[in-house]
């Protein structure tokens, strides 16, 4: 008994991870097929059938490029930043239900790899260690731009972390948990929490855009003032490391969203289709990895269309607009369930 | 003067709380980009479809032969003297005996050098030639990474025997007319 449920969880460890990277390999070619749809081009359509194997020829010229350390640089710092930041977003994956239950023989599967009940709180300690990644870079990269880009990073990333905490402490009163499977599950028998929650929604989307350092909040990396911001220094796979754990942390934060406030797994009527067991966990994976890509475009799409901020009004926006957005919203919500538990009677 | 009327006048006035929100205008411009997702592509996939070019594009150069395989230029360098960018430049030399197959005036060019880097296209050596000798045609010069590989010579100038260039569209009659009326200035003799 103990043997299957550890094979299994290793094999669906595995499988997650393989997952997470494919879709971020692939994520790479959508963004730019994405850029290009929108700007009325073709993109890359030249590797393989309508440039499917892009990806592929990309990794191998980042595996042999000059693998650079500069001179000046603390290299044990160095190599920690970009490992740090691949770590941190690959172990973001864990406790995403990605589908209801298998039932093989006498085992149920949980299609999750640990359904911890802090959940949200593992998820925000483990984003917040990855800002150690990028401020580990550029600290060891021993060059203004890659400090600056560090140094914007890191305070961008606590600012919205605060605001992005009260948006998710709104839905944590509204629901009673920090399991993510929990809070799945609440939603199958009721609404989504979009419907309950769409301020904290709008403010979870804003940060979620500012903690995985998308534009239009990509300000650590404006090449047009800071080279390449943190990773201006780092070169080779290193570069890669750090590129790839912004797609991870898209697809992620993208899977998050679905999770948190569209249901998850779920879909409408999906108890009155007449299927159940494994072919409906199946069916839901599906649906889940469809509301995930359509995050994944939607990020994509908000990096096409709008323009960079400015530091100081990225900052005012976390400060002044979000917090108090996010603290109203707590508010809101704390009034609504004492009125339904009959508090004010 | 007024160009087009999508001109929008600038003010300096404070936002409305509409626009301060920004959303509003954020919702509107994804909107546009998304319907960019159906606009026709105006990209050419180069290698495979080409661009229709006019039938007097004016491309690399081509040293005629003429039907007998006999290069025509004699070597009088007019051409060079009609080149504004100083492009071409040659090595004049005698014909001998038992070399008539070869070149077709008594005197030939032995070198002859094009800068194409430096070339502008104009056309003009091709209108100064007497003996139609160079034309310029619809083949693109292509590109290399050293300066040294844009000197084109005879073995690149000249055309093969089995690959003869058609320079016909650049023949008008206009042209021969112009070229052989001895009452236009350029044909008068002193
Ligand atoms: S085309 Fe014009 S610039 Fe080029 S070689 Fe002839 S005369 Fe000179
Ligand atoms: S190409 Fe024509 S103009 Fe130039 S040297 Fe030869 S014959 Fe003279």
């Amino acid at each position: 008994m103990l043997s299957t449920e550890i094979i299994y969880k290793i094999i669906l460890i595995l499988a997650v991870f393989t997952v997470t990277l494919v879709v971020a390999l692939y994520s790479t070619f959508a963004e730019r097929k994405v850029a290009a749809v929108l700007q009325d081009r073709y993109g890359p359509n030249r590797a393989g059938p309508l440039g499917m194997f892009q990806p592929f020829a990309d990794g191998v010229k980042m595996f042999t490029k000059e693998e650079f350390i500069p001179g000046n640089a603390d290299k044990q710092l160095f190599i920690l930043g970009p490992s740090i930041a691949m770590l941190t977003c690959l172990m973001t994956g864990a406790v995403i239900p990605w589908g209801g239950d298998l039932t093989i023989g006498d085992y149920i599967f949980k299609l999750q790899v640990t359904d911890i009940n802090i959940g949200i709180l593992y998820l925000l300690g483990v984003v917040s260690v990855g800002v150690y990644g990028i401020m580990i870079g550029g600290w060891a990269s021993n060059n203004k731009y890659s400090l600056l880009g560090a140094l914007r990073a890191s305070s961008q990333m606590i600012s919205y972390e605060i605001a992005m905490g009260l948006a998710l402490i709104a839905l944590v009163m509204m629901t009673g948990s920090l399991s993510l499977g929990e809070i799945v599950r609440q939603q199958d028998e009721g609404l989504a929490n979009i419907v309950y929650q769409p301020l904290g929604f709008l403010i979870f989307l804003v940060c979620a855009f500012a903690e995985t350092n998308r534009a239009p909040f990509d300000l650590p990396e404006t090449e047009s003032e800071l080279v390449g911001g943190y990773h201006t220094e780092f070169s080779s796979m290193k570069l890669g490391f750090y590129l790839f754990s912004e797609y991870i942390n898209m697809f992620i934060s993208s899977a998050l969203i679905a999770t948190l406030y569209f249901g998850g797994y779920n879909f409408p009527f999906q108890h009155s289709l007449g299927i159940e067991g494994n072919a409906l966990s199946i069916v839901q994976t599906v649906v889940f990895f469809g509301k995930i890509f359509f995050f994944i475009f939607f990020y994509m799409w908000v990096r096409w269309t709008i323009p960079r901020f400015r530091y100081d009004q990225l900052m005012k926006l976390g400060w002044k607009t979000l917090i108090p957005l996010a603290i109203l919203n707590l508010f809101i919500t704390g009034i609504v369930i004492g009125f339904k538990n009959g508090f004010f009677n | 003067m007024q160009l087009t009327n999508r001109s929008k006048q600038v003010a300096d006035t404070k936002m409305t709380w509409m626009e301060r929100i920004y959303l509003p205008g954020i919702i509107k411009g994804m909107i546009i980009t998304f319907s960019h997702i159906f606009k026709k592509k105006p990209t050419i996939q180069y290698p495979e479809v080409q661009r229709p070019i006019a039938p007097v594009y004016r491309g690399q150069h081509v040293l005629k032969r003429d039907d007998a395989g006999a290069e025509r230029c004699t070597a009088c360098g007019l051409c060079a003297v009609a080149c504004p960018a100083e492009a071409i430049t040659m090595v004049a030399e005698e014909r001998k005996q038992g070399e008539e197959k070869l070149y077709r005036e008594e005197k030939f060019a032995a070198t002859y050098e094009i800068n194409m880097l430096r070339c502008i296209f104009c056309g003009l050596c091709e209108e100064a030639c007497p003996k139609e000798a160079i034309f310029l045609t619809d083949r693109i010069v292509p590109t290399t990474y050293l300066r040294e590989d844009y000197i084109y010579g005879k073995d690149r100038l000249v055309e093969k025997m089995d690959h003869r260039v058609d320079v016909s569209k650049r023949q008008t009659n206009n042209l021969a007319d112009f070229k052989n009326n001895s009452s236009k200035a350029h044909n008068k003799t002193i």
